[in-house]
């Protein structure tokens, strides 16, 4: 997709004016904020777990190198093959070539970020293939033409007048007068339409939510059971993961487990968890004839050499999503590319280049609910600020950068700061003290469109206390 | 001997709000303290900090924490402020030997206001009266990054005739987050509101907090959209000190 994320200004000041994006919005904190909250509320090691999930992840980062050589050999012995794709462009050609080798048409898809990073429907579909999205809000989406909104609930943008809709117009082969007015009734139309198709699916491609070292086996979670029909029915599955998703044992994938679903959904654990292990066995009675398993990098490893090493612990559970206000204020197409909120404040600027999504890490009030709750405990604040420290040559406007500037200099000379202020602040109040406020304010327009000024009352601190130092009465 | 108290007055209070300053300082003479204010104090470099300007972060953590020299404890009336100098001054010299041990040492003698009366001092008696309904917003820096919730609210519930009602949501942002609130204002101000409707549904008097920037931030939005609901930094409702106008209020204005 083409990043829309130097418009994020743009982009937020639609969202806001959006007013169904809004009520769909809105339903988040008794949502999946109020899920996540009990499910937290059931297991009393709770945090134990996050640390020990943290601590998993730490350990694994730190030793890439073995456990990704350790899972292919796992996983070649199975009968998988390994690709190594360095970026996106290595992977969507690797993926291209194993379909064309296959004479392959149709492609059923898992649900997998790593393919909305590379943008892989449209160069599959640009070489004459079809794909079809098997996830529910993934297939939603797709329909309309759009991008994900949210990690794991991609589609949660829309209504549900949205989805009838949309499978009127695009299930134009079924009866005209059939009754969609139920959550139900939809379910069950994408369920007999996508079920057709993965029967005809010559390959699929699904993500991975961990890649076992000691096993070699991709793990999936859904609740859909898409991901297992993708990766079962086709004769060609291609498993499309990250080098981030490694984990060294399946104990180890037990813990995140425990803390993913509860994180992300508030279940338990995901209706389907599903360890995938090379192809079809001989003994099997169904599974893919041929397994390919795409490890891609695309500057990952460069992340972990620059210091941002700890956004990859991500485990895509979406809570910091769920549960940042600015989120929940204009949703996640105003981010403007595939990683929306915390973690897409994080992950976006390393994916592009800081220069073209500056504005990311830089839009937040930094409340701290996102580390709050993530379950491998990113410390996304910090790594928003080492960001805002690689672009503060260009945030902002010209003139509030020459506003701190002013300001710092003044605040390193304490002197001069006392001084200035003083009289700063008598001006200030003789203006606005009979009013309380101000309703605007020369070069103040970034606070004053939408908030009054309240007016200071009078004479600074430093002076009156100096005088009452004095003898002076208050 | 009576502890020592450098009282971090904060660039917001110093000059937005001077009140604040003197009511803070009352407050820590009646936990039986002397107060001293260093003029060699200015801001405590948030806002460098987080625009990415780790440099002039330093310079002005490094004139903070050498202005504070001579002090026992250094107190805040900003959990934002004491978050910066408790947990980010240490951060900012990582690694750097003397100046490190200089900056954690610093460090450990910060308290925000509140929780310096209730739980270094322990005093969590007032003497003061404010009759009605306050709810009271909690600063996401005090919360998170100090852990402080009961604090505040101990301290309110001794003021006698006040009711201390509580916000169907004690954990939300307001949205002032700094530069974040001219930088991206809409933003900004979509959070406020959401926030003001979560403040506003307890039907209170009065709102509280323990920061300034927050209470700026929501009094500024509560004024423009002609809520007349005051907001005041709760050490004014425990000093007592009632006689300035809320914030944003009109001279002469000086209910509650």
């Amino acid at each position: 997709m083409t990043p829309a994320t130097r418009t994020f200004r743009e982009n937020a000041r639609t969202a806001l004016g959006d007013a169904k994006l809004a009520k769909a919005l809105g339903g988040l904190p008794t949502g999946l904020v109020a899920q996540r909250a009990a499910a937290k509320a059931r297991v009393p090691e709770f945090e134990t777990l996050r640390t020990a999930a943290r601590d998993i992840r730490d350990h694994t980062l730190s030793n890439l190198d073995v456990y990704l050589s350790a899972f292919a050999d796992k996983a070649e012995a199975a009968g998988a093959r390994i690709h190594w794709a360095a970026d996106a462009a290595e992977a969507r050609t690797v993926i291209a070539h194993i379909a064309l080798k296959n004479g392959a048409r149709l492609v059923a898809k898992g649900k997998s970020m790593i393919s909305e990073e590379i943008a892989l429907n449209a160069y599959l579909e640009s070489l004459g293939l079809e794909v079809f999205e098997s996830d529910l809000g993934e297939y939603l989406v797709q329909i309309r033409n759009e991008t994900p909104s949210h990690i794991i609930v991609p589609a949660i943008h829309l209504s549900r007048d949205d989805v009838e809709a949309d499978f009127r117009r695009h299930h134009a082969h079924l009866v005209p007068d059939r009754d969609l007015s139920t959550p139900e009734a939809l379910v069950a139309e994408a369920r007999a339409v996508l079920r057709e198709r993965f029967l005809a699916a010559d390959i699929g491609i699904t993500g991975a939510n961990f890649l076992v070292a000691e096993t070699g086996s991709a793990i999936l979670v859904t609740n859909e059971g898409n991901g297992d029909l993708s990766a079962h029915l086709p004769k060609t599955h291609i498993v499309l993961a990250s080098i981030d998703k490694i984990v060294p044992t399946l104990a180890d994938a037990a813990t995140l487990l425990r803390v993913l679903a509860r994180s992300a959904t508030g279940q338990d654990m995901t209706a389907y968890t599903s360890l995938l292990t090379g192809p079809r066995l001989q003994a099997d009675p169904d599974g893919p004839a041929e397994c390919h398993i795409v490890i891609l990098d695309n500057g990952r490893s460069e992340m972990l050499r620059s210091g941002l090493g700890e956004a990859l612990r991500c485990i895509r559970c979406g809570a910091c999503l769920n549960h940042c206000p600015v989120y929940n204020a204009i949703g996640g197409h105003a981010y403007g590319w595939v990683y929306a909120g915390p973690i897409g404040a994080v992950l976006t600027p390393a994916f592009l280049g800081v220069d073209q999504a500056s504005d990311l890490p830089s839009a937040s009030s930094f409340c701290g609910k996102c580390e709050e709750v993530c379950p491998v405990r990113i410390p996304l604040t910090s790594l928003m600020r080492t960001w805002r420290e690689r672009s503060r040559a260009t945030s902002g406007s010209a003139l509030q950068r020459m506003a701190l500037a002013a300001w710092s200099f003044a605040a390193r000379r304490p002197r001069l700061y006392h001084a200035a202020t003083r009289l700063g602040i008598a001006m200030l109040s003789a203006l606005g003290r009979s009013r309380g406020a101000f309703r605007r304010l020369p070069f103040a327009r970034g606070w004053t469109a939408s908030r009054d000024f309240p007016a200071p009352q009078g004479r600074t601190f430093q002076q009156l206390w100096a005088e009452r130092e004095r003898g002076v009465p208050r | 001997m009576q502890p020592r108290v450098g009282l971090f007055v904060t660039c917001l209070v110093d000059l937005m709000r001077p009140s604040v300053g003197f009511a803070a300082a009352r407050l820590i003479e009646d936990a039986g303290c002397t107060v001293t204010v260093p003029t060699g104090q200015t801001c405590c470099g948030q806002p460098a900090y987080n625009a990415g300007d780790r440099k002039t972060a330093r310079e002005l953590a490094l004139q903070t924490i050498r202005a504070f020299g001579d002090c026992d404890f250094v107190v805040a009336p900003s959990s934002s402020c004491a978050a910066m100098l408790r947990l980010h001054y240490p951060a900012l010299f990582k690694g750097q030997g003397e100046t490190e041990l200089e900056a954690k040492a610093f460090a450990e003698r910060v308290h925000e206001l509140t929780d310096f009366l209730a739980n270094v001092r322990r005093k969590t008696e007032t003497s003061a009266r404010f009759v009605g309904r306050v709810v009271h917003h909690d600063a996401c820096a005090g919360l998170r990054e100090l852990g402080i919730k009961n604090a505040p609210r101990r301290l309110l519930s001794s003021v006698a005739g006040l009711e201390l009602v509580e916000a169907p949501e004690t954990t939300a942002c307001c949205g002032f987050g700094g530069l974040f609130s001219v930088k991206y204002p809409e933003v900004s101000t979509a959070i406020a509101d959401r926030r003001i409707e979560d403040l506003t549904s307890t039907a209170p008097d009065l709102v509280t907090a323990g920061d300034l920037g927050c209470l700026i931030h929501l009094a500024g939005r509560l004024h423009r959209t002609g809520n007349p609901l005051p907001c005041r930094h709760v050490a004014e409702v425990l000093a007592g000190e009632l006689a300035a106008p809320p914030i944003a209020g009109r001279a002469g204005d000086t209910a509650p």
